[in-house]
């Protein structure tokens, strides 16, 4: 494998000369656009890239000035960007969902001076908070439609106008570009990455061009990529998870990146493409595992036959090539032909053929998500990092995939676990800090590693295994770590439990009230013979409670740590509900006011010499009418565990 | 562009006026719309403008154009193109090959030179993918390009109904009730088409439509009709201030 440490000298633009130097002809991006994917060589991209540079420092941009990217995922938006870099200014992605508010504060924020739009929908953002960004002094646009009104106007520019001017400054001086790119140096800042801030305004965290470059060259010394592999883009630009793949893999490997013809269209233009490596969130996997699904529900009888069978064999396949085992040999016969009869042309059918490796990251993906990905032979592993370490420092290795971990450290990235149980992170990918923000950076860069504000440790076996924000933490009575969402997620891995609310902040042990999913238990019982009338008599069931005892008794056996282990729980009566002021919007449990509103049968929890207790249930009906109702709880203690 | 321009038109079917006297003018460049209660004749304009009905009486005139008598063909040849009410699409094919066929018209290779197919059929079957693609682009049709008609919703099928009449690449474009039964976010989005359409394709609209909200927000022009006579016209604003018009609306006399 070719040595690319070389590599980390330059910055982005002299790093995208290097590429036209070394593989001019070669196509860098590719857009689809009339129906048509239109490429662009690394040549033409270099020359793109110069008209936009030049084009802007004609209308006035200076070194360290700042320039917006609000939109859908175009190839312009690379040229702006990296023309900004090459004039040595500082481009700043914002997520084109954005309220016209929002856009205005992280304008201001960042002293922003140039916005490049790319359509219509986002110059109407602008437009409507025109009169409080007196920072910015032009709006570039790439897609003219429906703004007829705003031609005349000088604030605006088409995108085009301004490569002409790019133009006419090259015909000038010729050799102002290449002074420009050679001016830049790799630890310069140049892009500022929004942090998702869960309270307030979101912190820009200043990237560097290493910072990118390190990321590209040190996760392709584990997952190799050729110049001849495809990338599409379709996450957020404004995500550090898109930078890292346009600015560092694609620079850093001269893969190609191609661009989907609308944001709809994403799924269609994956099955034309046949990426050979792809990268997202949590849910893109789900929403791919439901198509699937649905194809072979839709298809006629062998198929789904064939399926079931070998889904069976490539998950019992899955697991010994998760982990490294070898295999027994008939069931590598009997893999082989899934693959060849079964998977192959199913996987072909999504676009995920030619896919080598597929990464998940930013939320926990299920257990059983990585078996059947595995198993359908797609590669599917996890990655962890944040914005401030270029998104990425631990990740899985193959044939080391396990799915309760996030892997091993990047090349180049060390790691340590605080006393207080923090993971902390160092390497030339991490932020030099947060724009105008020193307080937060000295927080944030404490003692010269990266505070990830995650509590994790490091297993048996060398992975990181995150649990939850440190903040989220709780602490049992012997000051044990523990945390409730990690313990909850495993609950809710089991099919039969919907929602769990774990208990044990400053408590001898952890205990659990559970919701159980009443379509998912509703059907078991109704193979058993049970009868149940409402959701409240089905959960007071006693084999229900026996099933549910069963799944926390397996969830305890594979607790990595003894105080992780549920000693009691109680099913609740209903499901825990937004509007009953038990979730937020977003289906996070309200932990402190579920607390209060079940404080009586928290109080029973631990005081283990309660069996059952009666308590009056509150129902509130669409109407606005409440309607008490008294039921009996149980409370069950798990013995031997 | 020029003028249509409709003189005393009478329709009559058996001894029923559908229209009677009616007098008309859609400038070039103009959103005109044609309102009136149902059973007042909308439609049937519609018909007389692209050749389905023939008035009994009256002319109607586009530029120096005579097409009172004129047959679908021969108005559409002239750059007027309509989207129908009731959606007149080819149910079980793709979005896509439902565009093409539009264009049939356009093709103008023969038999023979078909069979060969390099040469010049290639090249205008490639232009005319290319001008396809153009309006797919601007219907924002992308993701429903290779989709069975039949299979989409119906918002979108009135949005593949507009798109047919515009691979045309008309003057006129006569749209009629493309609203109808749409939701509130369907109904923005089309409104937003239309008036692209009027300002960046230059193309003259004359929109039938229920939406009394929508007609009055985006026509330049409103004409209304009620049992066949027309009872009102102007700006919108006159429109809404019309007496007779009003009385027409809430049903009074």
């Amino acid at each position: 494998m070719e040595d690319k440490d070389h590599l980390l000298q330059y910055t982005i633009p002299q790093l995208l000369r290097w590429r036209v130097n070394t593989t001019p002809q070669k196509v860098a991006l590719r857009e689809k656009e009339f129906g048509h994917w239109n490429p662009c060589t690394w040549e033409q991209y270099y020359a793109l890239v110069r008209k936009t540079a030049l084009g802007l420092d004609r209308i006035g941009l200076q070194r360290e000035d700042k320039v917006a990217l609000i939109g859908d995922n175009i190839p312009e938006l690379l040229f702006v960007a990296i023309g900004t870099h090459a004039l040595g200014g500082v481009s700043a992605g914002i997520y084109q969902t954005s309220l016209p508010d929002e856009i205005a504060e992280i304008l201001n924020y960042l002293d922003v001076s140039a916005v490049f739009c790319n359509d219509q929908e986002q110059v109407d953002k602008l437009v409507e908070v025109r009169d409080r960004i007196p920072g910015v002094k032009k709006v570039i646009y790439e897609d003219p439609r429906g703004m007829r009104s705003y031609r005349s106007d000088p604030w605006f520019m088409n995108i085009k106008a301004l490569y002409a001017l790019g133009d006419t400054a090259h015909r000038e001086d010729p050799d102002r570009f290449e002074a420009l790119v050679d001016r830049g140096k790799p630890d310069d800042p140049c892009h500022l990455c929004l942090t998702s801030g869960t309270t307030g305004l979101p912190k820009g965290a200043m990237m560097t061009h290493r910072n990118y470059v390190n990321m590209g060259v040190q996760i392709t010394k584990v997952d190799p990529l050729e110049p001849t592999d495809e990338y599409l883009s379709f996450l957020p630009f404004a995500w550090i998870g898109e930078q890292m793949n346009s600015f560092g893999v694609a620079m850093a490997t001269g893969i190609t990146i191609n661009f989907p013809e609308s944001v709809e269209t994403a799924m269609d233009d994956l099955k034309e493409i046949g990426p050979h490596f792809m990268f997202g969130a949590p849910r893109i996997y789900e929403t791919i595992r439901s198509r699937i699904w649905l194809k072979i529900d839709e298809s006629y009888w062998l198929n789904k036959k064939v399926y079931t069978y070998f889904i069976k064999v490539g998950e019992a396949a899955a697991r010994y090539r998760m982990t490294g085992k070898s295999m027994p040999l008939a069931l590598r016969i009997r893999s082989w032909l899934g693959t060849q009869l079964m998977f192959r042309p199913l996987i072909n059918q999504i676009g995920l053929l030619r896919l080598r490796r597929a990464y998940t990251g930013g939320a926990a993906l299920g257990p059983e998500l990585f078996t059947f990905y595995q198993a359908i032979g797609v590669n599917l592993k996890q990655i962890y990092g944040q914005t401030e370490i270029t998104g990425i420092a631990y990740m899985h290795r193959d044939g080391d995939v396990r799915p309760d971990t996030v892997g091993k450290p990047l090349p180049g990235t060390e790691c340590r676990i605080s006393e207080e149980g923090e993971i902390l992170s160092r390497s030339a990918s991490v932020t030099p800090g947060y724009y105008k923000l020193p307080d937060k950076t000295r927080e944030l860069l404490e003692g010269g590693w990266l505070h990830s504000g995650d509590a994790g440790y490091i297993d048996g076996n060398g992975h990181l295994v995150v649990i939850d924000r440190v903040s989220d933490v709780m602490h049992n009575r012997r000051g044990d770590m523990f945390s409730p969402m990690f313990l909850e997620n495993r609950l809710k891995f089991s099919p039969f439990i919907k929602e769990a609310v774990i208990f044990g902040d400053q408590q001898d042990f952890v205990a659990a009230l559970i919701n159980i999913d009443p379509i998912v238990v509703g059907k078991w019982a109704r193979d058993r013979g049970i009868s149940f009338s409402t959701y409240m008599d089905l959960s007071a069931k006693p084999e229900v409670a026996e099933l549910i005892a069963a799944q926390v008794h397996s969830i305890n056996s594979q607790a990595e740590k003894d105080h992780f282990r549920i000693k009691r729980f109680a099913i609740l009566y209903k499901l825990l509900d937004t509007d009953d002021g038990e979730l937020t919007k977003t289906g996070k449990i309200r932990r402190k006011f579920v607390k209060e509103k079940y404080q009586n049968l928290f109080e029973a929890l631990y005081d283990e010499s309660v069996v059952e207790k009666t308590v009056e249930a509150l129902f509130q009906y669409q109407d606005g009418q409440t309607a008490a109702v008294t039921t009996a709880i149980k409370f069950y203690t798990m013995e031997g565990d | 562009m020029n003028t249509l321009t409709i003189s005393d038109v009478t329709l009559t079917f058996g001894g029923i006026n559908a229209l009677t006297g009616v007098d008309m003018r859609f400038e070039p460049g103009l959103i005109s719309s044609v309102i009136g209660p149902n059973g007042a004749g909308k439609t049937s304009l519609l018909n007389c403008i692209s050749g389905f009905y023939h008035p009994a009486s009256g002319e109607i005139h586009y530029g120096d154009h005579r097409l009172t008598h004129s047959s679908p063909h021969q108005v559409s040849n002239l750059g007027i193109a309509r989207a129908f009410q009731n959606l007149e699409l080819f149910r079980g094919m793709t979005v896509l090959d439902n565009l093409l066929l539009a264009r049939h018209q356009k093709l103008n290779y023969s038999f023979l030179q078909a069979l060969i197919y390099f040469g010049k059929t290639s090249r205008i079957e490639a232009e005319n993918r290319a001008y396809v693609e153009d309006v797919i682009d601007f219907m924002e049709l992308e993701p429903y390009r290779k989709r069975m008609v039949g299979s989409l919703s119906y918002g979108v099928q009135k949005r593949v109904e507009v798109a047919r009449a515009l691979t045309l690449d008309p003057d006129i474009l006569l749209l009629d009730e493309p609203m109808a039964g749409m939701n509130i976010e369907e109904k923005e989005d089309m409104v937003r088409f239309i008036i692209d359409i009027q300002k960046e394709r230059e193309t003259t609209v004359i929109l039938v439509e229920h939406d009394l909200g929508v007609v009055m927000d985006i026509s330049d022009n409103i004409y209304v009709l009620d049992f066949g006579e027309l009872i009102g016209a102007g700006k919108p604003a006159e429109v809404a201030k019309n007496k007779k018009v009003i009385d027409a609306y809430i049903g009074e006399n």
